[in-house]
């Protein structure tokens, strides 16, 4: 196998006496679909959020492309190219679609009116926002320029989704991308997934759907009491093998915790 | 090896193709001018505002309506406070200082031209950077320190006020002083419209033993000449459409908006949080300075004891209120807290003129404050 794009070696967190990440390991390969399932309080929020930014490990070494790599803030990880959708889904809800897809990076005008006035550049950000949400199928959406609160939950989900999948050059992390939304809208997001990977961006999926993950995952990350307790391959396994490691039901054979 | 899915998502085959399409079709009048608030929240304030000129000019005839160019003369300081606290409140935050930073600066501005000898427009830069300063400091116990906005300046203004007084040993410098010696520090109380009557009718060679009387024969003339605008009032104006284009066409007012919605989303969003917080505040601080060379021009003196140090903070706050900001933050427009300053002014006018007891525009702006609340309330729930 080649070398990971994205690695995590050792990485500890502590929240006072409560550790959430203990001495954890994470690889994930070029061009997969890694899924990442685990109890809840397991610390799979606090691994995802050590690999984006948005939490600084206590210690740790996070690898990107075999560069060492530490992130201040979740800005940092995604001038890497590292894109999260967060299970709160980060969206301003006063403000348009259009303003959420390009919060932090807005385009400007060219030429005077954006250098000088810093105007900025509506007609190609709608013009942009409107063709990712196509690609979602999120086309019933009336008026880009609606306010995301006047959105249903999985609407939103579809802006933050349409968000990470347009600007995520390297690595795409969705956190319980799923977990709002009904079987039709699932439908789309997994289809998407799936797209993404075609185009050769590899993704973290995090998500307490077995089904889901077994679907569309190539390897699965089973995270126990704030670390990895195995990697197993979704075509070997069945979805009940999973759901026994994870809870402690059953221990991964000696083999599993090297894969 | 998986086990032999239910396959329940082939109940999706015949299921109809649009993604979470939502019946609009509930279009009862209220339901659609709550929808248009919604996105509009200073309409609400404008229409206010309509009808009390309205109701006034009914009231008091057609001498009510050539008083609105006073209404402005005379809240231009509120104004222009009003519009610094809205950039404060738009993010969830409240600054109790702007008040006592107008106050402190107008001093600032008069000492340095005096006491130090500056010239006047050294002074007044000076006075413009305390006020940014001093927003910095409020910026930095809110970003850092993190100390809520409201105890935060709460305890600035405090500061400030007494800094005031000891600094300015309480000594007014007076009028004539400043016009004879720095005319520059009172120019926001000059009036264009007369200077530019002026300097026409000197073209022409016409001249008058003192003051121009507001009747010759030059109807177009007198008209300019009677328009109560000063240089305080464009600035005021002005400073509103300039920040209502910032606040809706640049990157920076996308982000205040998105911190007074929701920080945490704004900062995963990778919005930096503190550094837009602190340019607010820092904003903010030299808005409320450029008040307080507004108050200057308007009240001639400085003075150290002017009462706007003390009222200048809730007269804002009311003016933003009133305006439908909302005090949640991320909501409300700019225009809306020029409106409900005008509000304010011409309730004060109005009622002055008509002669009833003062404290029945008290009676009517704290009815008002609730009124807006109770508004912004309800045009929120179009949301759930």
């Amino acid at each position: 196998m080649s070398d990971p794009i994205l690695k995590a070696v050792n990485l500890t967190k502590r929240y006072g006496k409560v550790v959430a990440l203990d001495h954890c390991d994470f690889e994930l390969y070029p061009g997969e679909i890694l899924g990442v399932i685990g109890d809840n309080g397991a610390g799979k929020s606090t691994l995802i959020k050590a690999l984006s930014g948005a939490v600084v490990p206590d210690g740790g070494e996070v690898w990107l492309e075999g560069q060492k790599v530490s992130f201040g803030s979740p800005n940092d990880a995604r001038h890497a190219g590292i894109e999260t959708v967060y299970q709160t889904l980060a969206v301003s809800p006063a403000l348009s679609i259009t303003d959420n897809l390009f919060m932090g990076r807005e385009l400007r005008q060219p030429g005077i009116m954006g250098k000088v006035f810093r105007r900025l550049d509506k007609a190609r950000m709608e013009e942009f926002a409107r063709q990712k949400l196509n690609d979602l199928g999120l086309m019933t959406i009336q008026n880009i320029n609606q306010p995301v609160e006047t959105l249903s939950g999985g609407q939103r989900q579809g802006v933050a989704v349409a968000r990470a999948a347009a600007f995520g050059s390297k690595v795409i992390i969705l956190d319980e991308p799923t977990a709002a939304l009904g079987v039709k809208e699932s439908r789309r997001v997994l289809e998407l997934i799936k797209d993404v990977r075609a185009r050769g961006i590899p993704i973290i999926l995090i998500s307490h759907n077995m089904p889901h993950v077994f679907e569309v995952c190539d390897r699965v990350h089973v995270h126990r009491l704030g670390k990895r307790l195995c990697v197993i391959d979704p075509k070997t396994h069945s979805m009940s093998d999973a759901v026994a490691y994870m809870t402690g039901a059953k221990e991964p054979d000696q083999h599993l915790e090297d894969a | 090896m998986a086990e032999t899915p239910d396959n329940y998502e082939s109940g999706l085959k015949d299921a109809s193709q649009n993604v979470a399409s939502f019946d609009s079709a509930d279009t009862s009048v209220v339901t659609r001018i709550q929808g248009a608030l919604h996105k509009t929240p200073s309409l609400v304030p404008l229409i206010v505002l309509v009808c009390a000129i309205m109701i006034f000019t009914g009231w008091l005839g057609p001498r009510f309506l050539p008083q609105m160019t006073l209404v402005f003369q005379q809240i231009q300081i509120v104004g222009i406070l009003a519009l610094a606290q809205t950039l404060v409140i738009l993010t969830a935050g409240i600054d109790l200082s702007v008040g006592a930073i107008a106050v402190f600066c107008s001093v600032i501005m008069g000492q340095f031209t005096f006491r130090y000898g500056l010239p006047p427009a050294v002074a007044v830069a000076c006075g413009l950077a305390a006020g940014a300063a001093i927003g910095a400091v409020s910026g930095w116990l809110v970003t850092r320190v993190r100390i809520p906005p409201f105890i935060a300046t709460l305890g600035v203004w405090q500061i400030v006020l007494a800094a005031n007084y000891i600094y300015s040993k309480n000594e007014t410098i007076r009028a004539r002083d400043i016009r004879e010696e720095a005319p520059m520090l009172q120019w926001l109380g000059l009036k264009p419209n007369e200077q530019f009557v002026t300097w026409f009718e000197t073209l022409r060679g016409i001249t008058y033993e003192r003051i121009r009387p507001n009747d010759t024969d030059q109807f177009l003339l007198d008209l300019i000449w009677q328009t109560k605008i000063t240089y305080g009032v464009l600035v005021m104006i002005g400073l509103t459409i300039v920040l209502a284009y910032v606040l809706r066409s640049t990157a920076w007012g996308r982000h205040v908006y998105a911190v007074g919605d929701d920080p945490e989303a704004a900062e995963l969003a990778g919005v930096n949080v503190k550094r837009t917080l602190m340019s607010v505040y820092m904003l903010a601080g030299l808005i409320a300075a450029i008040a307080g060379w507004s108050m200057i021009g308007r009240f001639a003196s400085v003075s150290p004891s002017a009462s706007t140090g003390l009222e200048g903070n809730i007269e804002s706050i009311t003016a933003v209120v009133i305006g439908g900001i909302s005090l949640f933050g991320g909501r409300g427009s700019i225009w809306g807290a020029f409106f409900g300053a005008v509000i304010v002014g011409v309730f004060m006018l109005g009622l002055g003129m008509a002669g009833v007891n003062p404290q029945w525009t008290f009676m009517l702006i704290g009815t008002l404050i609730i009124v807006a609340v109770a508004i912004d309330q309800w045009i929120r729930k179009v949301t759930t």
